[in-house]
């Protein structure tokens, strides 16, 4: 079972209690975070190790990853409107915001998750 | 002979019906089954129903269930938009006939990061055709996927390899896409779509709006390829093929009044063929209407159902008109045998017309229709769509064998043998109806142009309108041609006073003939009574002669005895003369 293993290794990064850096909205005790995949293809083991590395690297430990594997669960992806793959979901803070693609491009990832409003380059993750 | 002699039996493809009137006659049979079919057009064309329609009767009619999904309205939206046609989509999916499924996609709330594909809307559609076992798969409007989700090169690729997934799937797919400038699509999705290509069309000319239909390409298959009249009503979609009623009605030999007897001698005595198209035209003012009611009269005082479509004039105006020249058409309306419809030909677009008129046909079943007047549909140059307009009512009640009559407003100027709307190749009876102007005075003048099917009359009859109804008159045809109204009167009374001269004439003459007659009676009485005075005088002259003669000769005897002479030869006395 690929997915418990994957909610697993999240869950162990969450125990870290730093508040995270750039953000506009108020300090939350957790972000939580979907990634709808369907099935473990090599976009999506590319997109679940960039999300990881984004979120160690901007929210300290203080997100919830789950990983969503839409060929096991189908309806799931009428009920959230999933038509992309690989697709981020941030469920919290509200607004939901959805990102599509393997999140090669930190950059775009950090303005879809509302982490940074400038438009200045961070720093490169692993590109597909 | 069926088939041609050869050892490969053709065989047309496998076909989906698609249960919308007309369209599987256009396309011999429905959509390609199993493959893709791209449907496009303009917005507000009636993609989106064509492709319900697709669904919701393959699921009634066909038992295929099917995967409506949805890129631009919601569930909710498009239940209740078909509800209007009687879909009830609840029911269809709690019966597990239809799925109906909205796809949400909005630019604004997705940001891209690196490479995607759209395996997500591949599970959604897998798991919908799953769930019910789905025949037919509808994608409204997969364009909106270019607008709602970035880098098209992506977006093109997958939509390729959605097309092969569902064609290997064996579903028969309706994929809705707007029509774009110069291509059929806005995002050239024709190129993906090689089986079939529908392009709908909802165009408006001179101010009415008509809908086309067109099969762009149909590989593997013969198809109509001609611009198809369609009408969204309330019973849906319905394509309208020319053709597909043909020319195979049976023909009645029964014959029924025109309400006018003497028109009824004009055509060999018996009036019009049941089930025939009448035609009468002729300029403003000279009586088609009347005419026409005349003849709804007529069917009604049979007992048969007639409907009236007027286009000018309202039902109550018309019976009142009526009424004065003594036509009665209130109590057969109100008897439930007569049904007036008014309508603006403006008011819908040519199709609706035809659909309204034919529902109206099918619900009343009448005998007789009248369409007052034809002309009226001719907006700008759509000549040909009202031709093929007509053409198609008059196959139907040809069917039906319901007798049609058309008035047609010919224009003073133009020629009188042709009409506005061209169908004079439709028509089995034509009456033309002309003004004769003559003397400062306009009369109105009726003859048969033509009538199929029987010995009809060459004469021109004068047409009056009395308070009796109508009247035909013989019109006076002398040495100066042909006279009417006052002139035709003047020139009757004209000829009836010399008549009346050579009579005086004759007797005349006659009674001058006995006189001399007994002038020479009385002179050969004269002449008699003459010659009797003289005959009468000479026999007295004669017998005193003969007297004379006599006592002659008894003198000359006596003297001869007294002489005793010799015996006496005796005399021969003359007789008469």
């Amino acid at each position: 079972m690929r997915k418990t293993r994957v909610k697993l290794s999240v869950k162990t990064k969450r125990t870290s209690a730093k508040p995270p850096l750039h953000t506009s909205q108020p300090p939350l005790d957790k972000w939580a975070l979907r990634l709808y995949i369907a099935g473990w293809t090599p976009r999506s083991v590319i997109a679940f190790e960039n999300l990881k590395l984004i979120c160690e690297g901007e929210l300290n430990g203080k997100y919830h990853i789950e990983v969503i594997d839409l060929l096991r669960n189908p309806r799931l992806a009428r009920a959230n409107q999933i038509l992309a793959v690989p697709t981020l979901v941030r469920r919290l803070p509200l607004p939901i915001r959805n990102i599509i693609g393997d999140l090669s491009d930190a950059q775009r990832v950090l303005v879809g998750l509302d982490l940074i409003q400038s438009a200045t380059p961070k720093r490169n993750t692993k590109a597909s | 002979m069926k088939k041609r002699i050869g050892a490969y039996k053709r065989t047309d493809i496998p076909k989906a019906p698609t249960s919308i009137d007309g369209f599987d006659e256009v396309t011999g049979g429905g959509l390609p089954k199993g493959r893709p079919t791209l449907v496009c057009g303009g917005p507000g064309c009636g993609k989106t129903l064509f492709a319900m329609e697709f669904i919701v009767r393959g699921a009634l009619a066909y038992n295929e269930p099917g995967v409506f999904i949805s890129f631009e309205e919601t569930e909710q939206e498009l239940a209740s938009n078909v509800s209007s046609l009687g879909f009830n989509l609840k029911d269809l999916i709690e019966k597990k006939k239809l799925w109906l499924e909205h796809i949400h996609v909005e630019r604004g709330e997705i940001e891209q990061s690196g490479e995607y594909d759209l395996e997500g809307l591949f599970i959604r559609i897998h798991h919908a055709i799953e769930s019910i076992g789905a025949k037919r798969v509808v994608l409204d409007t997969l364009e909106s996927l270019f607008a709602g989700l970035p880098n098209a090169l992506i977006l093109r690729a997958e939509l390729r390899r959605l097309l092969g997934w569902l064609k290997r799937k064996g579903v028969t797919t309706v994929i809705t896409a707007e029509r774009g400038k110069g291509t059929l699509t806005n995002q050239g999705l024709e190129e993906y779509v090689s089986d079939c290509v529908i392009l709908l069309d909802h165009r408006v000319i001179d101010q009415s709006s008509v809908r086309r239909l067109r099969v762009v390409k149909y590989r593997g298959s013969a198809h109509g390829t001609n611009e198809y009249p369609f009408l969204i009503d309330k019973d849906g979609f319905s394509v309208l093929p020319v053709t597909s009623l043909g020319l195979n009605y049976s023909s009645s030999s029964k014959r029924i009044s025109t309400g006018i007897h003497r028109l009824d001698t004009m055509l060999s005595g018996k009036g019009y063929f049941r089930g025939s198209t009448v035609l009468v035209s002729g300029t403003a003012g000279t009586g088609k209407t009347s005419i026409a009611a005349q003849f709804v009269e007529a069917a009604c005082k049979r007992n048969e159902r007639a409907i009236y479509f007027t286009f000018e004039e309202a039902p109550d105006q018309l019976m009142r008109n009526m009424r004065s020249i003594g036509i009665h058409l209130d109590p057969f309306v109100k008897k439930g045998l007569l049904q007036f419809h008014a309508t603006r030909p403006s008011m819908f677009g040519l199709e609706n017309h035809l659909s309204t008129s034919i529902n109206k046909i099918t619900e009343f079943k009448p005998s007789v229709v009248v369409l007052d007047p034809i002309n009226a549909f001719v907006i700008g140059q759509n000549h040909t769509e009202v031709k093929t307009m007509l053409l198609r009512l008059v196959d139907f009640l040809k069917m039906k064998h319901i007798t049609a009559f058309f008035t047609s407003l010919a224009s003073a100027d133009e020629d009188f043998e042709g009409t506005d709307v061209y169908i004079s190749s439709l028509i089995d009876t034509w009456l033309l109806l002309r003004d004769i102007e003559i003397g400062g005075e306009r009369n109105r003048g009726l003859y048969v142009l033509k009538s199929r099917g029987m010995a009809h009359s060459n004469q021109i009859r004068e047409f009056k309108l009395t308070n009796r109804g109508i009247s035909l008159v013989d019109v006076y045809v002398g040495a100066d041609g042909v006279l009417t109204g006052s002139a035709r009167l003047s020139q009757e009374t004209k000829d009836e006073g010399e008549q009346v001269l050579r009579r005086q004439e004759i007797s005349r003459q006659q009674a001058g003939l006995e006189r001399k007659r007994e002038a020479l009676e009385a002179q050969i009485l004269v002449l008699r009574s003459d010659f009797e005075a003289e005959r009468s005088k000479a026999l007295t002259s004669i017998s005193d002669e003969e007297m004379t003669d006599k006592r002659y000769a008894q003198g000359k005897l006596k003297m001869a005895k007294n002489r005793k002479g010799d015996k006496v030869e005796k005399y021969n006395t003359r007789k008469n003369r």
